[in-house]
């Protein structure tokens, strides 16, 4: 790039701009990777034993639940919307499921109906946004309460988990020089891919964007606005009813109180990762970024020894640069128009 | 006008009362208040006690979301609050002394006004929005307030400092002289002045307001700073009740309680016109709820259940649409709304 511009002289700064104006939504999304590599050159660097392989694997193995709402989240913020229920839909579904298993329901009846409870939640605060002019933020509240006060209502302990079927999702290790995925990472990449392919090439995917950019002028094209803003709400609960399955295989166990303050966590990621709040603009390959800056500031606190309270300062400060920079990125367009 | 604000609040009011009714019902020594060394004691008077935290978050609250925002950190500003206070208690040679449980409220207080002003800078000179804006507090002051107790419960022993939460005076408890003396204070401040008026101003369209030459930024960075002082408040209230500082339960889902009282209380999320009467009825209801909950015997975990339930209904009754609809299905059963049978799987 230093050649070019020294050979080009003047055209360089214009393709440059060019370049950024034409991606300006993608840059975000390279901060965060910026962000990501500097942390990982810096801790390979600080820490000896800090083997990237194995860290990266274990990131993905802890955080694949985190990884799988970040996608249903990523959904809904394109739209402009928000969904505070997901850390508690997947509490719900995680006891349910461990409970039903105990009960000796097959694996194959219970994944599938966690999956419909999720899409179900879902589809209620969709409905109560989308028809009744609720606002997201007190809509998907109703369904982060009624989904905690359900997880109480299964059980108020938690319940083990000992079908062999759901544990195998852990407990599988596919190994390749040194890197290692259990099949829950595997469901969390599928997720990331599936969704980034419905969102970049499908209809509904473009939907989506051009909801959460301008919802009457996608209302005048003829878009079904109606349509897709229920769906990216069922979107987010199936992400929370198969996170709660990712974190009860896990954890091997169900338990109630799990994934408090989970939504604010998923959301950070996503704003990490560079989807704009307003709506319109954003990656779930971002959010992927995202959910791995929030693992590495875990790792990296836990393995300086310092206190875990430390994590949710640095991943609001982070949150805070991110939003910064996005704030003047928005003002810039703006302007440029 | 006057006819209007009494419609305003006839559905909370309706709402209170049909719990109150519903617990006197089903315990009639609910309504009971008896003396005990010239203090009142009896349910009501608890729910009074009890409800002074959340009286004023949700008075900060209303004040913010009439300005078209939303405070996420309020419970965070509480356990910071509740962590100054009693660190500087805790480290003082004398804890029981009124002078250093003066400067220690003083304290933190101070700490929580700073980052009401800290909410207020982002939202209304960087333009960050609002639930953004305060979610990074809510994130990061939880951690803030660990880092002040170093991890631990600090817990204290002062007899001042226990008065705030736990003492009476002239036979009402002392926690809601506070919360009344905020309610008349910010009662003054926004309906006595103009303040309250620009404030709906800016709520209901900021860019029109700032054409018409009201100073947004100041009344939005105020309600923030407003927010944050009266979290600190009711985060002192908080740690005086238990006398101890737990920076992870202090104030946990109080942000959630705030916003269901304002919203109970008959002030749009949207911003704009505020009733600080209403947050009033609805801190109450919010209150009853929850002791009609523990009365009924539901274990607290499950609560959850019958909020969600409560704010479902509320919010349905204030929709359009669901209104539309049942006065249309009054009207004639043969003219169907579209997109009725959404309507009716809720209802």
């Amino acid at each position: 790039m230093a050649t070019l511009t020294a050979e080009r002289g003047p055209v360089a700064p214009t393709t440059y701009r060019r370049f950024l104006s034409r991606h300006v939504s993608w840059i975000p999304v390279f901060a965060a990777i910026a962000i990501l590599l500097i942390m990982i050159a810096g801790s390979m660097a600080y820490f000896p034993n800090f083997q990237l392989p194995r860290i990266l694997s274990s990131i993905l193995l802890d955080n694949a639940y985190l990884l799988v709402l970040a996608v249903g989240m990523t959904f809904v913020i394109l739209t402009g919307g928000i969904d505070l229920s997901v850390g508690a839909v997947m509490a719900f579904t995680g006891i349910l499921c461990a409970s039903l298993l105990s009960q000796g329901v097959p694996v194959a009846v219970a994944v599938p109906a966690m999956i419909l409870i999720g899409a179900t939640i879902g589809l209620l605060i969709g409905v109560l946004v989308q028809f009744f002019d609720v606002q997201p933020f007190i809509a998907s509240l109703i369904g982060m309460f009624l989904a905690r006060g359900l997880a109480f209502v299964v059980s108020l302990q938690s319940i083990k988990v000992d079908n062999e079927g759901l544990l195998w999702l852990q407990s599988t290790r596919f190994s390749f020089a040194g890197w290692y995925i259990t099949p829950t990472g595997i469901i969390a990449l599928l997720t990331v891919a599936l969704a980034a392919f419905v969102l970049r090439f499908t209809r509904f995917g473009r939907t989506v964007y051009a909801v959460g950019g301008n919802e009457q002028s996608a209302r005048l094209m003829g878009l079904p606005v109606v349509r897709t803003k229920l769906s990216v709400y069922v979107i987010s609960g199936v992400c929370a009813g198969l996170a709660g399955i990712v974190l009860t295989a896990y954890s091997g166990a169900g338990y109630p109180l799990n994934g408090v303050g989970t939504e604010l966590d998923t959301i950070a990621a996503v704003v990490i990762g560079g989807t704009l709040l307003t709506g319109g603009s954003g990656f779930v390959l971002g959010s992927m970024i995202g959910v791995f800056v929030y693992g590495l500031i875990r790792t990296i606190i836990s393995f300086s020894g310092a206190e875990q309270s430390w994590t949710r300062i640095t991943v609001g400060a982070l949150l805070l640069v991110f939003v910064v920079v996005q704030r003047i990125i928005v003002s810039r367009s703006a302007l440029s128009k | 006008m006057k006819k209007f604000l009494s419609h305003r609040l006839v559905w909370p009011i309706a709402a209170l009362v049909a719990l109150i009714a519903v617990n006197t019902i089903s315990r009639p020594s609910f309504l009971s208040i008896t003396v005990q060394n010239g203090q009142l004691y009896g349910s009501l008077i608890d729910i009074l006690r009890n409800s002074a935290p959340l009286m004023l978050v949700a008075l900060g609250m209303t004040l913010v979301i009439a300005t078209r925002g939303i405070d996420l950190s309020v419970g965070a500003i509480m356990a910071v609050s509740g962590a100054v206070a009693l660190t500087i208690i805790e480290a003082s040679p004398a804890p029981g002394n009124l002078g250093v449980v003066m400067i220690a409220i003083a304290a933190a207080v101070g700490s929580a006004l700073l980052l009401g002003v800290w909410n207020g800078f982002l939202v209304s000179v960087l333009g960050i929005q609002p639930i953004i804006a305060t979610l990074v507090l809510m994130l990061a002051g939880r951690g803030v307030a660990l880092l002040i107790t170093k991890g631990f419960i600090t817990t204290i022993n002062s007899d001042p400092y226990q008065f705030m939460a736990q003492g009476y005076v002239l036979g009402l408890p002392f926690a809601f002289y506070v919360s009344i003396a905020a309610v008349i204070v910010v009662g003054i401040v926004e309906r006595r002045t103009a303040l309250g008026m620009l404030t709906e101003a800016v709520g209901i369209n900021p860019e029109a307001s700032r054409l018409a030459g009201v100073r947004s930024r100041g009344i939005i960075w105020g309600a923030y700073i407003a927010s944050g002082t009266l979290a600190g408040m009711a985060g002192i209230l908080y740690s005086s009740n238990i006398m101890a500082a737990d920076a992870n339960a202090a104030g946990l889902y109080i942000e959630l309680d705030a916003i269901l009282a304002v919203v109970l209380g008959g002030t749009s999320l949207a911003g704009g016109k505020f009733s600080l009467a209403g947050t009033v009825v609805g801190v109450f209801t919010i209150q009853t709820l929850k002791s009609t909950i523990t009365f009924l015997g539901v274990p607290p975990a499950v609560s959850p259940v019958f909020m969600a339930a409560a704010v479902l209904i509320v919010v349905l009754l204030q929709s359009r649409r669901f209104r539309a609809f049942f006065q249309t299905a009054g009207r004639s059963a043969l003219r169907p709304l579209t997109r009725r049978p959404d309507a009716k799987v809720l209802s």
